[in-house]
């Protein structure tokens, strides 16, 4: 199955300088009720975009911005995606176009299910965090060089920064692996362990009648 | 080498682990709700994929269901298309469900338990971040988004880090007017809601010891509101004893042979973990949050925070905005705030001694006047309980709400919610903005808090009660 794919790409910043954004704000609870993927760029960030009429707030939330049209890379405070595991947290982000997110933190759940969507959840040091929240906000031209291969960020002023990722998961977007192939090549040790851990969960079966 | 119990369950998980890569980690027990679902079996079926193990996997519809009478159909078309899809997915790939209509339906994380599934030892998954609650078991139970939830439906297992050890030791006795929410609450309040990340903590120490398996849920429960993936408490007799007998527990010599090894799985003296806090209980209030993230917190008897206080600007800007948005004044005393609806239920606090303890503060009282009071039990079976020992009748007696099983307006997705400006206190897990309805306002607290602010119309102190003295 055809798994996301990510290569080096060259984008504008957004800045979004709070701290512990948490999953119900970038998707607010009640667009989960969808049974699909589509149509959730609307959902994203909705109560800080949208007026309870459904028209965009003015002054427009960050991402409206026409300033930041079409800029890729999320500028975001601390523990970003704290909060629920929901999925559509990264489905309604990527569906908005953003390609990374960068932050000092993210929170767990939030961090696997980007990287799962192809959106890298890149932790810098906060020194350079700062640095690229103060460009995002000033300087509307600038962009940031994203190379997955070399996991590195060439940033406006030409430096280059080594950003930490885990080689299974630059592998997996490098390629476009995906992890549920990458379980079933397993089969034989799964079969294995579950031969010899039988365990006693049964949720076809009660153990005594109700 | 000594092991935390987190490490033996671990060990006893791994299906195989490569050089470089994260393991490939077995799941015991793997529960679907209709929520973070639907979107995973899509996936199943367009890989021509089966379920695997059915027999590890239960489902049930819990978050976009109405809490109205059962009789009546779902009025949300969304909703109802969704509770559908999970009929015909789980009938499709032959997942047992409890579904809406059924005498098990509940919350995912208050069935499992109920029903004896949830089982010391075990690795137990949800596309939800709550299945932390499972924990209580000493089971490690985490949340998971849906392309792992697919993964898990395909393989029963996942690709996973092993991930670093908090102890969280809470020494002492918990005064009266306290509990477990209250330690959790205080816990988040001190490490704040990123202080966990990376980290499961194991939950331990005499004032953990002493707390029944419905409290010991409540706390880890709320582990992922510290950041914490998971958070678990080793099984000890109070576990068994909750266990015995339950539907889908051992039976029998089985039962005897899981209780030996349940009996395994403690940390061993001397284990070491990446991380640790202690905890007095003894020094414990009430805890009440103020904010716009269940770190902020503070005890009862507490005035809010002053942003020119805070050192760091990033959280002297957080906040002021979460001031802003709850409309509070630094410096005033969080109890007597108003409040618009008392909220008791979710999977952290909609279990049958959560009622009790909520029942016993409103029994023979009215609630405030222009305050709503909404009770949500947590599952089908929690609401016979109630009904049986008369609870629905003392809180309808008093002027609650008595409604079906879900998880209403903790998630506030199924209709149950705050409308904009309006303030809650709520027994659930997330005051995040907007959490229980666009624009509403909500203080986090226990069954006990919220009843006694039930009673007032204003955030009150339980101690205050009858029977409660300091």
């Amino acid at each position: 199955m055809a798994a996301p794919k990510v290569g080096t790409f060259t984008t504008g910043l957004v800045p979004l300088p709070a701290e512990n954004v948490d999953t119900d704000q970038i998707v607010p609870a009640r667009y989960l009720k969808v049974i699909d993927k589509a149509g959730l760029a609307d959902a994203l960030f909705h109560d800080w975009r949208f007026e309870a009429d459904g028209t965009k707030k003015n002054p427009p939330f960050v991402i409206d911005e026409p300033r930041y049209a079409g800029h890729g890379i999320l500028v975001a405070g601390d523990n970003f995606g704290t909060g629920s595991s929901r999925e559509h947290a990264p489905w309604a982000l990527g569906a908005f176009g953003i390609k990374a997110i960068l932050a000092t933190s993210f929170a767990d759940i939030f961090k696997s299910n980007a990287l799962k969507n192809g959106i890298l959840p890149i932790v810098l040091p906060a020194p350079l965090h700062a640095t690229l929240m103060q460009i995002a906000k000033e300087d509307l031209a600038a962009t940031v060089t994203i190379n997955l291969a070399a996991a590195t960020m060439t940033t406006p002023d030409g430096a280059t920064h080594a950003f930490p990722i885990d080689l299974f998961s630059q592998k997996m977007l490098l390629d476009g692996l995906d992890e549920l192939d990458y379980i079933r090549t397993q089969g034989e040790k799964i079969l294995a362990h579950e031969t010899a851990h039988p365990g006693t969960i049964n949720t076809l079966q009660p153990n005594t009648p109700r | 080498m000594p092991q935390t119990i987190i490490e033996k369950i671990w060990n006893q998980h791994v299906v195989d682990q490569q050089e470089g890569a994260p393991a490939i980690l077995a799941i015991d027990l793997h529960l679907v709700h209709e929520v973070t679902s639907p979107q995973a079996f899509t996936g199943l079926r367009s890989r021509g994929l089966k379920v695997r193990r059915p027999d590890r996997t239960v489902a049930t519809a819990d978050h976009s269901i109405p809490t109205t009478p059962r009789n009546l159909p779902i009025a949300d078309e969304m909703a109802a298309a969704q509770v559908k899809q999970l009929e015909a997915n789980c009938a499709e790939f032959g997942v047992p469900l409890h579904g809406w209509e059924s005498p098990n339906q509940g919350i995912v994380h208050v069935i499992g338990p109920e029903l004896g599934l949830t089982q010391p030892g075990a690795t137990i998954v949800c596309g939800d971040s709550h299945t932390a609650t499972h924990g209580a078991f000493g089971a490690l139970a985490f949340g998971i988004g849906t392309s792992e939830v697919e993964m898990v439906l395909a393989t029963q297992c996942l690709l996973q880090r092993k991930p670093k050890t908090y102890l969280v030791r809470v020494d002492g006795t918990l005064r009266p007017g306290v509990s477990a929410k209250d330690i959790i609450l205080a816990l988040i309040a001190r490490i704040g809601v990123g202080g966990g990340t990376g980290h499961v903590f194991e939950y331990a120490g005499s004032a953990i010891r002493a707390l029944s398996m419905e409290e010991r849920m409540t706390i880890c429960n709320m582990s992922i509101e510290g950041g914490a993936r998971a958070g678990l408490v080793a099984p000890d007799e109070t576990t068994f004893a909750y266990l015995k007998g339950r539907p889908h527990a051992p039976q029998g010599a089985d039962w005897d042979a899981a209780v030996a090894r349940w009996r395994t799985l403690t940390s061993d003296e001397g284990a070491t973990y990446d991380k640790e806090i202690v905890i007095d209980a003894n020094t414990l209030e009430p805890m009440v949050t103020y904010g716009t993230n269940p770190g902020m917190g503070l005890p009862i008897s507490g005035t809010i925070p002053d942003p020119a206080n805070e050192t760091d600007p990033a959280a002297a800007r957080a906040l002021t905005r979460a001031l802003e948005y709850m409309d509070l004044r630094a410096g005033d005393s969080i109890i007597g705030r108003p409040v618009n609806t008392v909220f008791i239920g979710s999977c952290t606090n909609g279990r049958i001694s959560d009622l009790r303890l909520a029942a016993n503060v409103l029994k023979g009282q009215t609630v405030a006047k222009g305050v709503r009071v909404m009770v949500v039990p947590g599952s089908a079976d929690v609401k016979r309980q109630a009904e049986r020992e008369g609870l629905d009748t003392i809180f309808r007696d008093a002027g609650a709400d008595w409604r079906e099983a879900g998880c209403s307006m903790c998630i506030a997705m199924n209709g149950d919610q705050l409308a904009p400006g309006e303030y809650a206190i709520s027994t659930s897990n997330r005051n995040f903005e907007g959490r229980q309805g666009k624009g509403g306002r909500t203080f986090l607290a226990s069954p006990l808090t919220a009843a006694a602010t039930a009673l007032t119309g204003v955030i009150a102190d339980p101690r205050t009660l009858p029977g409660m003295s300091r």
